[in-house]
């Protein structure tokens, strides 16, 4: 057993685990962060995709004991005091999920995202979600959802100043 | 699926990581990025008895120049390589090439060193390397000592690495002013390639002066496709490249898997070697 200090959605536990544990496994068997679900057990569909000290890792490709004296964040901790991110208000009102299975790790990918670029085109949207897969194919409407969390594109934004 | 059980060691240092690989045999495993040997645990196809975790090892990660030389870290993450000014600046088809590996989520986690040192003649990287000349530097209990990218992909999934050595770094010899590009051929996104090809061409005038072509899923290693690049130097125009890419399958001896049969395969490295040289210089 190798003892980890992790911080997970702003709480710190302290734990012994296995080596072989996924962090997958941690969050969902050991903490009880069903939020996260577990896809594909192939590394290719990302709905467990989580962050990592700042940037998205697919959870069942990273063992617990990597993730010791990190801070992961899963889409149960992106709620403040019960009031969704922006993100998730446009999945819901864009309709950006049908079965859910994939929209935590759709969230957590498209927040990667919009940090790193925060006026995609639709395009950009759809290359940054080509590690997560929607089996019931919604992907219209997540890269709506996405696309409405963001701000205007940065070549519509110039237009409308220049208009 | 559960990994099988196995010990867990993070050294600090590399001479910290080489007393337990040396101490282990050939029983341990070098944990990198995890990104390829986590799945392999995960699917039960690798019973390592350690893994030996380099991820904290800060001597592993970064770019620098040395004269000539772009020096990267063996635990650069692709994500970093991507985005690092130096790779782009002076090693672009390093850059390009890595930006299509997998997925954002994959690229924040793996890194180089542990994609050339898992040797997947599949991968994209190793024959990027090989196009590139670059050279790896590895640490053993007896020192250091410095591999050409030539001679360190031996067979399917293995590389010219002792049980007890590791990967330090990547020595790049930077490739300003040549043109280069990475075409891959693979059915749906994030997928691996059926075939890539790595091209990095020198012009001088409106002739090819000097050409380099790497292959990937060509064979049991990665491969440099030397007879194209031999047709390819002197070439002038896109019907020239078109004649010498019919060489880029010569004396290769690609799988037989289910996305491909061989002669599919050489028929793609022929196509894709076109491409890739045409792209690269903007001939076509």
């Amino acid at each position: 057993m190798t003892h980890i200090s992790v911080n997970v959605d702003g709480t710190t536990y302290e734990d012994e685990v296995e080596p072989r544990l996924l962090l997958a496994h941690y969050l969902r068997d050991r903490l009880g962060l069903t939020g996260t679900p577990i896809g594909c057990d192939t590394s290719n569909c990302g709905a467990c995709t989580v962050d990592l000290d700042g940037t998205s890792v697919k959870s069942c490709s990273v063992l617990a004991v990597q993730a010791d004296g990190c801070a992961v964040t899963t889409v149960q901790g992106l709620a403040k005091d019960g009031e969704w991110t922006a993100l998730q208000r446009a999945f819901h009102e864009q309709h950006g999920l049908q079965c859910g299975y994939c929209t935590p790790g759709m969230i957590m990918a498209a927040r990667d995202l919009l940090r790193e670029n925060p006026r995609p085109e639709a395009d950009e949207v759809r290359q940054a979600l080509e590690g997560n897969l929607c089996r019931c194919t919604g992907y219209q409407n997540i890269v709506r959802a996405v696309l409405a969390a963001s701000g205007p594109p940065a070549h519509q934004a110039a237009e409308e100043v220049t208009a | 699926m559960i990994p099988p059980a196995f010990e867990y060691t993070r050294p600090d240092s590399v001479d910290e990581a080489v007393r337990a690989l040396a101490d282990a045999g050939d029983e341990a495993k070098v944990l990198a990025g995890g990104q390829s040997l986590v799945p392999l645990l995960r699917l039960r196809l690798a019973f390592p008895e350690l893994l030996v975790d380099v991820g904290r090892i800060p001597e592993l990660r970064g770019v620098r120049e040395d004269g000539d030389t772009l020096v990267i870290g063996a635990m650069t993450t692709h994500h970093q390589v991507v985005h690092d000014p130096l790779v782009r600046r002076h090693a672009g088809l390093l850059a390009e090439a890595t930006a299509t590996v997998a997925d954002p989520a994959v690229r924040h986690r793996g890194t180089l060193g542990g994609s050339l040192a898992h040797a997947d003649p599949a991968g994209d990287l190793p024959a990027v390397a090989l196009a590139l000349d670059a050279e790896l530097v590895v640490a053993g209990p007896a020192g250091r000592r410095a591999i050409a990218a030539r001679e360190f992909f031996v067979d399917y999934l293995q590389s010219a690495l002792a049980d007890d050595e590791l990967l330090l770094e990547v020595r790049v010899p930077r490739s300003d002013g040549w043109d280069f590009h990475y075409e891959k051929f693979h059915p749906v996104a994030q997928s691996w390639a059926i075939v890539g090809v790595a091209a990095l061409v020198r012009r001088d005038g409106g002739r090819i002066a000097e050409a380099r072509v790497g292959l990937t899923n060509m064979g049991a290693t990665p491969l440099r496709a030397t007879a194209a690049e031999e047709a390819l130097a002197g070439a002038d125009g896109p019907e020239a490249v078109a004649r010498a890419a019919e060489a880029a399958a010569e004396g290769t001896r690609p799988a037989q898997d289910l996305s491909a049969s061989p002669e599919y395969r050489q028929h793609l490295a022929r196509v894709l070697t076109r491409r890739a040289v045409l792209t690269a210089t903007g001939m076509g």
